[in-house]
Order: C-alpha cells, then structure tokens, then sequence
C-alpha cells in the first residue's frame, strides 16, 4: 500500500481532531478574560464564580489542545519530508515565530494565571490572563499564515527549484492569511458562544427543575435559592443568566465577522484558486449561477454526473465579484488550463516511488467540497439563529420548563464545531492534488507549488506510518473521551466544582459577597 | 565563514540545552513520582513543585523543533522522518503526560489517579529516553542515502549508541529532579529527594558521561575537552556539596555540568549536523541543511527580540513561585458532585 494515503488520512485526522480543542480554546479564552476583567473592576462575586467555573473548562480543554498541538509540530518532518525540504526555506519561519513569540507567553502566562490566584496582585494576575490569551490569538495568526503562504505562496522566489523567502512582510501580509485569519477567529467565537449559552442553559433549566427559580404571571423569574444544594444560591442565577446572554451575543457576532469575512475569503479563492471554487460549486459548466441542491454521483468527479436542481441566477457571479453577470469558470474548462500549465502526469523521478508517472486528477473530490462548504455555512447559521433564539427565550431572566429545548441547547454546542471542521475540511481538501497551490498570474509567483503525492517523506514506509496512525488515533479517541466525562462531570457540579470553598461553607444568602479563600487553586494539582 | 548558519547552529544547541535543563526536572519528577514518592500525598508536593512551569518549560521542545525546520529544514526533515517510530513514541509520551497532569487530580477513583500516576511516569521516561536517543543519533549519525533519507528499515536507527544516550539523558533527568525536588520542596520530599541524589547520582550519570566521551573521542578539540573538564569539576563540586545538605549549590552543580556537557557535545560534532554512516558525502552541515541568507537574518531579528523576553518572564515565574512546596500546604482533594436536587 501506498504511504502517501495512510499520511494523508493520519493528518486529517489529527489535524481535525486538533481543531477541536483550537476553537473552544480561542473562543473561551477571551471571554474568561473579560469575565475576570469585570470582577477586578466591580469586585462582584457573580464574576468572580463565572471566571473560576468557566475558567475550569477552558483549563480542561486547553491541555489537550497543548497535547495534540505537539503532534502537529512534528509531523511535517517525519511523514512529510520532501515537503519540508522543499518549503523549510519560508514554512519554517512562521512555526518558530509561533513558539518564541506565542507558546512562550501562552504557556507560561497560563502557569501564572493558574497558580497565581492569592499569591500575585489582583491586577497583576488579571494581566496574566490577558497576556496568555493575547499568545493563543498570536500562535493562530502565525499558523494561519502557514496554512495561507499554501494556499497562496508569496514572498519567495525559486532558486535551484526551490521556492527561497525574499520578502517576510509579504509572507506575513499574505491577503489569504488576512482574511483567513480574522474568519477562522470568528469561527472560534461562535463555538464559544455555542458553548456558554448550552451549559448555562442547562444549569438554568436545572434550578428551574429543582423548584429554586420560578417565573410569576407576566413570565419574569422569580430567584430563588436552595438550602440543600451547594452553591444554588441567588448569586448562582445572575452567574448562569449572565454567561448565557453573554454567550448569546458572542455568537451573533460572530456570525457577522464569518459571513463578512467569508465573502472576502470567497473572492480572493475565485482569484487565487479558481478550481477549488469550481468544485465547491461542483459547477462543470462556466456560469453565473449559485447551486443550492445538486444531485447525482458528486463523488465521481466528472462534472457531468451532476446536475443542479436549485440554482440561484447571479448569485455566484455576486460571491466572485460582486456583481451578478460575470461568468465564473467550471471545472471542464479549467482542467484543460492546469494540464497545460502543471502537465498531466507526475513527473518520473525515484524519489516518487510507484506514484512516479501517474496521471494528475486536478479535480478535488467534489462532494467534499460542495458538501464541505455548505455544511459550514449551514451549520454556522443555524449556531446563530439558535443564538438569537436564546436571546428571545431568555429575555424574562430565566429559561423555559421543557427539557426539549434544554436538550437542544446543549446538543447545539456541536453545531459551531462541525462548522469549523467543514471549513477546514473544505479548505485542505479544496487544495488538492498540490499541498502547496500554485496561484494564477498576477496573484501569485510563478512556478511556486507541490503535488501532494511529492510531498510524503520518501523513507518512511507504510507500517511505520500505519502504527502511528493507529496509536494516534487510538489514543485520541480514549481522551476524547476523558475529555468530554470531565467536563460533563464539572458542569454537573455547578460553580461549586471550581470553587471548593462554596462547599465547605454554609452558603448564607444574605451575604453573597464574602470572598472565599483563594488558597485552594493556588495548588491547582 | 557561515555566519549565518553558525549562528543558529549555536542557536539550535541553546534551544536543546535549554530543553533539557528546564524540561529536565520536569521529566524526572514524573519519573520520581512513580519511583521515590510513597504517599498520594508526597506525589501531590512533588508534582505542585513542577505545576506553574512544566508547560512554559516544554516550549523549548516546541521551539527547538520549530527552529530546526525554519533554519534546517534538511536536518529537520532528515532526522525527524528517518526516526519515525522512537519520535511516534516520544510523542504518545507526551500526550500522556501532559493530560495526565491536568486529569489526575480531576477524578474521584483511586484507581484514576494511579492509572494517571503511571501513564505521568511511563509517559516521562519514554520522552527523556527518545530525546536522547534523537540527540544522541544525530551526533552519532544514521544511515542515510543522498537524499538524506534513512535507508535500511524502520528500526536502522536502533544501536548501542541510541540505548546509550537514551539512558543519559533518563539518569541525567532523575538526578536533575532530586536535586530540583531537594531544594523545592519541604518536609519528607526534601528528605528522601536528598537521599536520592546522594545515593544514586553516581551510577545515574555513568551513561551520560559516556555519550560525552564517545563524541569527543570522535571529534573532540581542546576547546571541547576543556569543557569537558568544567563539567567534571562542577558535577563533583556539586555532588560533594549536595552530600552534605547544600541544595542550592548541588543544583547548580548539575546544572552547570549539563550545559558545559551538552555544549561539549555541539561544538565537538561542528559543522556537521546529521552525519550520514553510509557516506560522509551525505552528511548533512550547516552549510547544506540550512534555509537562506534571508530567512536566517529574519529569524536571528525574531529571536533577538523574543529570546531574551522569554528569559525574563520565564525567569519571573521561577521567582514569584519561589516558596517551597510543603506537606501540609496541600489541600485535601476535592470531591465534585452534581449540583443537583435527584
Ligand atoms: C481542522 C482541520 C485542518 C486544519 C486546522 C489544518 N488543515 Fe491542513 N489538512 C486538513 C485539515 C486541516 C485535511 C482536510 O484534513 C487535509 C486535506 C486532506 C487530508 O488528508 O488532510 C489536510 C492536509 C494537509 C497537508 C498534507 C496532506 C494532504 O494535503 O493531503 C498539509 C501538509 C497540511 N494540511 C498543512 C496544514 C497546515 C500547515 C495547517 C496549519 C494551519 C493546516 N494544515 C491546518
Ligand atoms: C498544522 C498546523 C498546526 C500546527 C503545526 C500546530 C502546532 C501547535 C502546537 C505545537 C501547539 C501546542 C502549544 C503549547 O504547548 O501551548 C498548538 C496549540 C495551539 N494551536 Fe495549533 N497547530 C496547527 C494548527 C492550528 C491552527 C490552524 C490554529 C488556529 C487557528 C491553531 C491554534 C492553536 C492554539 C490557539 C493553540 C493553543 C491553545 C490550545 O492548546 O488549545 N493551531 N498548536
Ligand atoms: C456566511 C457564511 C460563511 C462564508 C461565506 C464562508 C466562507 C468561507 C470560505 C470561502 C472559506 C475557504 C477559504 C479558502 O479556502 O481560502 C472558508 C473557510 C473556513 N470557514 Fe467559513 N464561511 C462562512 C461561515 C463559517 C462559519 C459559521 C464557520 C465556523 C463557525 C466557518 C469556519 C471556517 C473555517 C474554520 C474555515 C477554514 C479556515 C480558513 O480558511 O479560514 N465559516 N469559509
């Protein structure tokens, strides 16, 4: 067997996988900040009870994003040599950029943050948490800059047949790199929000099904507080209400920056990669028009087994170009231009080993790409729609009775995730068959791209491959599994679980602001 | 004269050294909780000593990877896929680690925690054990053709040289954590930490300095033997004061002894960075594993910039972390439970 498939699918599936924890991380992460921010200004203890209980769940998730993170950092040598030795020259400099100027602060400030709390100033330890998010949002320009000089190689030239960097601010700048980032950003808000408003609806709803919260004839809550369970005090609603319509914004939001960050993202891909918008249309003819249901075998590849039932007239032509008469090229007349361009074959040397000769399919499999890239703005919208929804719902102070909709909510924290792994899934998969995208003149440099099939490391065999593959994901999926029982154990256990001293006290109502001791998560092992 | 490529080459070897003086601790102490604790409570100090640094500190290994690929991508590519298998290890070793100090403490079993404990051991020695059998390889050199591929199979990289340095930079870690152990923590840690250095720190170092004699029996100049001989002085300096109590200067002893000995170790193998055992004609150097000119000077900015802030804070957090961590500081493990009415 061919190692180049069991690479192929051993980095998708880590790299997804990875992108799990990378959004909640992203998204959390500020909204943590801005929770503690709010404490240290107000001094009020429903803030502080939102920052150590969220604070908890981004801890838990953030590890395993280190964990996998780790994964990624050496695999591009070790599956994918040839690949390394063709762009260490420009790829490698943003990977050490990252780790020097964003895992060093992320990781270190976090270990301030984490023991911090009691033993430095309020403020100072504030601006720990600030400062490690601030290297989270760095590390994903930088690696998004990575991603992007693949997607829209800049900045080099070829010497001795290899692209040689020449300008770091070009590669820095990459306009795909812009866009990208700010949307993959926003996407990682909307899991976030997703995030806030399902747990603190599950946690209102709770209160509500224990007779602590009740609404009087208008509808509007009434607070209750429950003298049998820790931490269900009056202080306890106004944290869940709060996070929830704080979740609920975020999410909206976020679907703005997306949609308004999508639509430029669109218009440089017509550019810059015009058969990857070809074939998330899955459109075979040139054409104006926006496909909305396409049926037949998306799969095969040839254009002409799929037929568009729904279209919408111009609509593509609006994504491209913003207008809706300019004619958009399908997939049948741009083969023909890759082939003169790229060739039709693989080139015949050793180093490709039994792939050396084989024919070039410049078509990327189009029901991932149709699919993909529906699926995300599918998914996306539906995460906000839910989100206004909330808004609505929640307007009176506290959740509905039924468990339905509470059901709902949680289940919906999904959404925003399957958009983020359609989006990228689109994007890599969009990409293919080069791993490094040649860019249409005048966007990009000439001659500066990589057939995937080149890019595997040539010494490495299948097994060696196969084990790893097995083992990663093996193990990946019994984490997954901690991962997600210790957070639903966490939400189960209410702002108490983070905050032990909630336990240990009786909690006396009247006075919701005696500050607990801060000593316990001081020793946070 | 390669400026440029010299200039990271000593780079690269800050970065690894770096590693393993940081890291270093961090590895052995995992390794120490399944060997020298003996209460659940003992395992908790010990592992608190670590708790603010340990992620900050593996970092160096992040960046030490980074570096390579942006200034070698020749060395980067040749070395981490020619050592597919061992580096597979050394990250499942990772993974382990890493959640298992987030998670262990997070459960309510006993069971949860010892299987944690184990997977927070195993998982160190594994990472110690590959990285210095990477380390040691690529001083030593592997079968590589042409190309700068590995030839002869997954496990061509398999050989005494890589069991010896392997166990190095293991013994190396153990020594390193009792002495961090002794002087971080307090009560029947400090103690048995001490007991620890003093008893098994000689038989613990044995492969280390054998790995350093390899290489400078190789390609060793007076400058490397007289680093050499400073490592000699400062590890038996800090033995004899760690003997008697003096934890302070038993750590820095070590510490010295590691950073002149690696350093022994790079400027020894200069200007080779991957050797090839097939053909010295396939040995990867500074000057044809390295990125551009250009590419080189952006970094050198870069780091520059960022190397020294990375020193200060990370050196901040040493200082506002400075107490030692004591028995009757932990606090009694907190049970979680559902917050609910049924
Ligand atoms: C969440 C998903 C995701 C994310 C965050 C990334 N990618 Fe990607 N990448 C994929 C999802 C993906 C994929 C869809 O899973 C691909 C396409 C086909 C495949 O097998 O994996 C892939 C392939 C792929 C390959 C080689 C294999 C192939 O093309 O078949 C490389 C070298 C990269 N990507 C590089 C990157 C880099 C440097 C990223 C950093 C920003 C990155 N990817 C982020
Ligand atoms: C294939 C490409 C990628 C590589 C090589 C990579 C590498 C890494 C590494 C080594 C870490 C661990 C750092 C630590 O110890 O703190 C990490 C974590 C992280 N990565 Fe990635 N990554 C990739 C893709 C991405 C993408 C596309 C993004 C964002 C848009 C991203 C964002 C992050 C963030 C925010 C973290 C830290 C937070 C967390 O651990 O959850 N990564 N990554
Ligand atoms: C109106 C809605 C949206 C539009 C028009 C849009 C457009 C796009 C386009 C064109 C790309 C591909 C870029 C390329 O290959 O160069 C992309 C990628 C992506 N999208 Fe969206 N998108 C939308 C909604 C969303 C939503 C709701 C999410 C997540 C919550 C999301 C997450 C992503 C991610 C993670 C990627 C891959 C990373 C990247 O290239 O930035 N998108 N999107």
């Amino acid at each position: 067997m061919d190692p180049l498939e069991i690479a192929r699918w051993q980095f998708g599936i880590t790299t997804v996988y990875h992108f799990w924890m990378v959004p909640l991380t992203l998204g959390l992460g500020p909204v943590v900040a801005i929770m503690q921010t709010l404490w240290v200004r107000t001094g009020e203890e429903r803030y502080l009870r939102m920052t150590k209980f969220w604070g908890k769940l981004y801890l838990i998730n953030f590890i395993m994003g280190v964990a996998t993170g780790l994964v990624q950092e050496f695999q591009f040598g070790m599956a994918w040599s040839e690949y390394s030795r063709f762009v260490g020259d420009v790829f490698g400099a943003p990977l050490a950029m990252e780790g020097l100027l964003a895992f060093f602060f992320e990781s270190t400030f976090l270990g301030l943050w984490i023991f911090g709390w009691g033993r430095l100033s309020k403020r100072v330890h504030l601006a720990t948490l600030w400062i490690a998010v601030a290297g989270s949002v760095v590390s994903a320009f930088f690696i998004i800059v990575a991603n992007s000089w693949m997607q829209h190689p800049v900045g080099v030239e070829i010497i001795d047949g290899r692209p040689v960097m020449v300008d770091i601010w070009a590669v820095l700048t990459n306009n795909t790199a812009i866009s990208a980032y700010i949307h993959t950003i926003f996407g990682a808000f909307a899991v976030g929000g997703a995030f806030l408003i399902g747990i603190s609806w599950y946690q209102l709803w709770q209160r509500r099904r224990d007779g602590i919260d009740s609404v009087d004839a208008g509808g509007r809550v009434v607070v209750g507080s429950s003298a049998t369970i820790r931490g269900r005090d009056k202080v306890d609603h106004s944290v869940w209400i709060k996070s929830l319509r704080m979740g609920a914004i975020v999410a909206v939001v976020a679907f703005s920056g997306v949609a308004v960050s999508g639509d430029i993202q669109a218009k440089l891909m017509f550019d810059q990669q015009p058969m990857k918008m070809a074939a998330a249309e899955a459109a075979c003819k040139t054409g104006t028009s926006f496909s909305v249901l396409a049926i037949g075998d998306l799969g095969s590849r040839d254009c002409n087994d799929v037929v568009s039932i729904i279209e919408i007239p111009g609509l593509l032509s609006f994504l491209a170009h913003g207008d809706f008469t300019t004619e958009i090229k399908g997939v049948a007349d741009l083969v023909p231009e890759y082939q003169a361009n790229f060739g039709t074959n693989l080139p015949n040397e050793a180093l490709l080993g039994a792939r050396a000769g084989d024919e070039i399919q410049y078509v990327p499999i189009m029901a991932v790409t149709y699919w993909g890239f529906r699926l995300m703005i599918g998914f996306g919208g539906l995460a906000a729609f839910a989100a206004v929804v909330a808004l609505w719902l929640t307007r009176k102070g506290t959740v509905p009775q039924s468990k339905g909709i509470m059901q709902l909510a949680v289940v919906g924290i999904l959404a925003p995730f399957a958009a983020n792994s359609a989006g990228w899934i689109f994007t890599e998969m969009g990409r293919q068959p080069f791993v490094v995208a040649p860019n249409p003149n005048p966007s990009g440099v000439d001659g500066v791209f990589m057939f995937t099939a080149a890019a595997v490391s040539p010494g490495v065999s299948f097994v060696e491959i196969l084990f790893s593959l097995v083992a990663l994901t093996l193990v990946y999926g019994v984490l997954m599994v901690f991962e997600v029982k210790l957070i639903v154990k966490y939400v189960r256990g209410g702002v108490v679980s983070a905050m032990p001293d909630l336990d240990r006290k009786d909690d006396d109502p009247d006075h919701p602001d005696a500050t607990p001791s801060d000593d316990v998560l001081s020793f946070a092992y | 004269m390669d400026v440029l490529p010299t200039v990271w080459f000593i780079a690269i070897a800050a970065l690894w050294i770096g590693y393993l003086l940081l890291e270093g601790f961090d590895l052995g102490v995992g390794m120490h909780m399944l060997v020298t604790a003996k209460s659940e409570t003992q395992r908790r100090v010990m592992l608190n000593t670590i708790g603010p640094v340990w992620d900050g500190n593996e970092v160096w290994l992040i960046t030490a990877g980074a570096a390579t690929f942006a200034a070698f991508p020749f060395w980067y590519a040749s070395l981490f896929s020619a050592l597919y298998v061992p580096l597979t290890l050394v990250l499942l070793g990772l993974i382990f680690r890493a959640v298992a100090i987030e998670y262990r403490g997070k459960g309510s079993s006993e069971r949860w925690t010892r299987s944690w404990d184990l997977a927070l051991g195993l998982g160190s020695f594994v990472v110690a054990f590959g990285v210095g059998a990477m380390l040691t390889l690529t001083t030593t050199g592997l079968p590589l053709n042409e190309n700068g591929d590995r030839v002869g199979g997954a496990f061509a990289w398999l050989n005494g040289y890589a069991v010896l340095g392997g166990l190095a930079v293991v013994g190396f870690c153990l020594v390193h954590a009792s002495t961090f152990l002794a002087l971080k923590s307090d009560g029947t840690v400090r103690a048995a930490a001490g007991r620890w250095f003093t008893r098994w720190t000689p038989v613990a170092l044995l492969p280390i300095v054998g790995w350093v004699l390899v290489v400078q029996f190789q390609t060793g100049t007076i400058i490397t033997w007289a680093l050499v001989a400073v490592a000699v002085v400062a590890v038996l300096w800090g033995y004899l004061n760690g003997r008697v109590g003096r934890e302070g200067r038993a750590f820095i002893g070590v510490a010295v002894f590691l950073v002149a000995g690696a350093a022994s170790i790079f400027a020894a193998v200069f200007p080779v960075v991957l050797p090839s055992t097939l053909d010295h004609a396939f040995d990867l150097t500074i000057q044809n594993a390295s990125s551009g000119d250009y590419t080189l000077a952006v970094m050198t900015w870069v780091t520059a910039f960022g190397l020294p802030l990375v020193f200060v804070y990370q050196g901040w957090t040493y200082w506002v972390f400075r107490q030692r961590v004591s028995d009757h500081h932990i606090p009694a493990a907190h049970v979680v439970r559902p917050a609910t009415g049924e």
